[in-house]
């Protein structure tokens, strides 16, 4: 039976099992909006900017492992996408996104809403696609998805002008794709995991460094095996929390630029370093030249371009994570008998960690008058625990979130990390929370990052999604203001924020819940009422505009060289001698 | 050091954009680039002549094999190989500079394939030496236009010539 390419759109999504879409129409895909909206079971979440249904989609394939599909139009709808997708190419994120493109015949005629869509994603697209003849958008489909899943997944891009959105074709979906330039490694070289496990089994003073790919991979129950099996301290970046239990004992929790002082010093001293999805990120290695200058490195990763492409690797190994943990483990397990021995053997190296952890614990002093920003953080992770899908914006909020919020499970964790965008968070937790209606969802948040996508409360609000959002309101861009005093002498240049919306009064506006915590006495009743509401509801905490998030390695400093508190020229100006401060003088959140 | 890539690719449209693109986003050098549909018309060859050291090179192979339509990937400079390049040299031609045009352009194999009462256009093939000497010696006389197609590079068959140092590094099969 011959059907549209709307039709064969919408029956390749069914294909595929997409349950949601995110998206915006315009001009050229009302054709598709059209079928999809007669489909009974392919949700389309209307979002109110297209950023919005990028970084919902991103939210909602992070929370679920599956790819996140996006709708939107040709021209500023694909335009406004873009974050979204180099967010997710960043990031490994699946995202399948379709935009409407000119008809074929006007293509290169500067037609209405006419942008070089594949053009312009190409360089923050894993691989991306114009469709010329309908007869071909199925099997595109098909690839698209594929390609996106696989191997060290990321967005993909489907460019389908309007006539072949209406132009008939035969519709067969393919069995399965055969694509002969695409075929990503699983399994690890057995010579080279064979070293690996002998690396292991010598080392004195080794570390498992986790990063995102473990959590894409599904890797974290062989994560642990392995860290149990060899009793190695296990460390996280960003991307990679929750791929590791945050409360276990081996868990040294986030490393990198404001990673732990126990964390990062364990890093410098390593004499072995198993990296397991993860890319040495600068944000992570610092200076290069003296990151791990002890280590001997073994770095598993399904992206061979991951490899070696900052930091050497003594045994690189390439493929899927899961498998070759897998395959390691069981060389392990067959080497080592005695579990008390290799106890015995990392002892010294967990008590040395320990004592670093002792003398440098993560710390604050909340007092009775402001608010600090980890003191919520630490009160929002007691009253949720480990049932909680946390997605966070990008900022100072999102380093305390980092360091207090001790993610226990994979995919509860969702926040921008390599590329950083702010105003991630929000669509990425109404995607999540989209994908688990009944699962508890925090955005946690801040009012700068807050405000760049707060557009997207109204679905909140439609859906009476149950989304908690929590911002984290100094009035500041906290860590430009954190970098502006470490090394800027103080010139708060443009990151005071000045005249701020009533959040409490903008959530009414928008039909939901708002509260407002102004003093510490009142964030642990607050946030409870906020948790215990049916629905959506936003809370708005004031917070210390000068607090700075420690411990901090300088970009470009090295690991065992971390700040661990303010410096004494910012103390003193914090006493009012010294440099001028600024935050007073604009409206300001502090309370009066 | 200067290293010739083979990269054979889908022969399909924006493949092209996406390897050079993939050399200007990550800052690696094209000295020269090539494109041609190979015997089997579903694909093209790339030739890309750049330069770098050995992770850099090591990087760009990864990077190339990674875009989803390239099928194979290989670093000619790894083997014993033949390289070629073909130039179109418009030459001023005084009277008194015409004889030396032809002497040169006989003395390097190469063809004059136009001229005018003021020009020759001289087309000369061979390797990069070659050709560079030729542009060289031409240059006295005054070259008005020139134009080069960028190096193209094939591996030697190895039967009868000595054994390369090893075989190409075909990283996609």
């Amino acid at each position: 039976m011959k059907m549209t390419g709307a039709e064969i759109f919408c029956e390749s999504l069914r294909r595929e099992g997409v349950k949601t879409v995110f998206g915006l129409p315009g001009g050229v895909v009302l054709k598709i909006f059209d079928v999809l909206c007669q489909q009974k079971d392919i949700d389309l979440v209307l979002t109110r900017h297209e950023q919005g249904a990028a970084h919902m989609a991103e939210g909602y394939a992070k929370a679920t492992g599956k790819a996140g599909v996006v709708l939107v139009t040709s021209g500023p709808g694909m335009t406004n996408i873009v974050t979204g997708l180099a967010d997710a190419y960043m990031d490994s994120v699946p995202l399948v996104a379709f935009t409407g493109q000119v008809s074929t015949d006007l293509i290169g005629n500067d037609a209405f809403q006419e942008a070089d869509n594949v053009g312009i994603s190409r360089p923050c697209t894993k691989h991306n696609v114009l469709v010329k003849d309908v007869n071909e958008l199925a099997q595109t489909i098909k690839e698209a998805f594929y390609i996106a899943t696989s191997g060290r997944p990321g967005p993909v891009l489907v460019d389908i002008p309007k006539d072949v959105s209406i132009a008939k074709a035969e519709f067969k979906y393919p069995d399965k794709v055969n694509l002969r330039g695409y075929n990503p490694t699983v399994n690890g070289n057995k010579n080279q995991v064979k070293q690996a496990a002998e690396e292991i089994m010598k080392a004195k003073k080794p570390m498992i460094y986790v990063g995102g790919g473990a959590v894409f991979a599904d890797a974290a129950d062989e994560i642990r095996e392995l860290a149990e099996l060899t009793q190695i301290p296990v460390t996280m970046t960003l991307m990679g929390l929750g791929s590791f239990p945050g409360t276990h004992p081996l868990s040294l929790g986030m490393l990198g630029m404001h990673g732990g002082y126990w964390t990062n010093m364990g890093m410098h001293h390593a004499d072995l370093l198993i990296a397991v999805g993860a890319r040495f990120d600068d944000r992570v290695t610092g200076k290069l030249s003296e990151f791990c200058p002890e280590a001997r490195v073994i770095h598993i990763d399904i992206d061979p371009t991951s490899i070696k492409k900052t930091f050497h690797a003594h045994i690189p190994i390439v493929g899927d994570v899961k498998a070759v943990l897998r395959q390691l483990n069981v060389i392990l397990r067959s080497m080592d008998g005695n579990p008390a021995q290799i106890k015995a053997l990392r002892a010294p190296w967990i008590k040395q960690i320990d004592e670093w952890k002792k003398a440098h614990p993560l710390t604050y002093k909340q007092d009775g008058k402001i608010i600090k920003p980890q003191f919520v953080i630490e009160k929002l992770y007691e009253l949720t625990k480990h049932n909680a899908i946390v997605a966070t914006d990008v900022g100072q909020h999102q380093m305390f979130a980092a360091q207090y919020f001790k993610g226990s499970k994979p995919r509860t964790w969702l926040t921008s990390g390599g590329l950083g965008t702010m105003g991630f968070g929000f669509p990425a937790a109404i995607g999540a929370q989209i994908a688990f209606p009944d699962r508890l969802v925090l955005c946690i948040t801040s009012e700068g990052s807050f405000q760049m996508n707060l557009q997207e409360l109204v679905v909140a609000a439609e859906r009476k999604l149950p989304v908690k959002i929590i911002v984290l309101n100094n009035g500041v861009h906290g860590m430009v203001r954190q970098w502006q005093d470490l090394f800027y002498e103080g010139r708060y240049s443009a990151s005071i924020l000045g005249k701020m919306p009533d959040f409490v009064k903008l959530a009414d506006a928008y039909g939901i819940t708002g509260l407002r915590a102004l003093r510490p006495s009142e964030v642990e009743p607050v946030l409870k009422e906020g948790l215990k509401h049916k629905g959506p509801a936003l809370i708005d905490v004031h917070t210390d505009p000068y607090e700075n998030c420690y411990p901090m390695i300088p970009a470009g400093g090295a690991h065992h060289q971390m700040m661990l508190e303010d410096p004494p020229e910012l103390k003193l100006a914090r006493k009012g001698g010294g440099r001028k401060r600024k935050v007073e003088e604009g409206e300001g959140v502090l309370p009066a | 050091m200067e290293h010739i890539i083979s990269v054979l690719v889908e022969n399909k449209f924006g493949v092209l954009a996406r390897v050079a693109g993939l050399f200007s986003a990550r800052g690696y050098n094209i000295e020269s680039l090539s494109v041609a549909p190979t015997l089997d018309p579903t694909t093209s060859m790339i030739t890309i002549v750049t330069a770098g050291d050995d992770p850099i090179i090591e990087q760009i192979m990864k990077q190339l094999n990674k875009v989803v339509e390239v099928l194979k990937v290989v670093d000619l400079t790894e083997t014993h190989f033949l390289d070629r390049e073909t130039a179109l040299i418009k030459v001023h031609t005084k009277p008194e500079h015409r004889d030396e045009a032809i002497r040169l352009a006989d003395i390097f194999r190469a063809k004059i394939v136009d001229s005018s009462p003021n020009t020759y256009t001289i087309e000369i093939t061979g390797d990069i030496e070659k050709v560079e000497a030729m542009i060289h010696m031409l240059k006295p006389l005054g070259i008005k236009e020139l134009i080069r197609t960028g190096r193209i590079a094939i591996s030697r068959e190895t039967t009868h010539t000595a054994s390369p140092r090893r075989e190409p590094a075909l990283l996609k099969t």
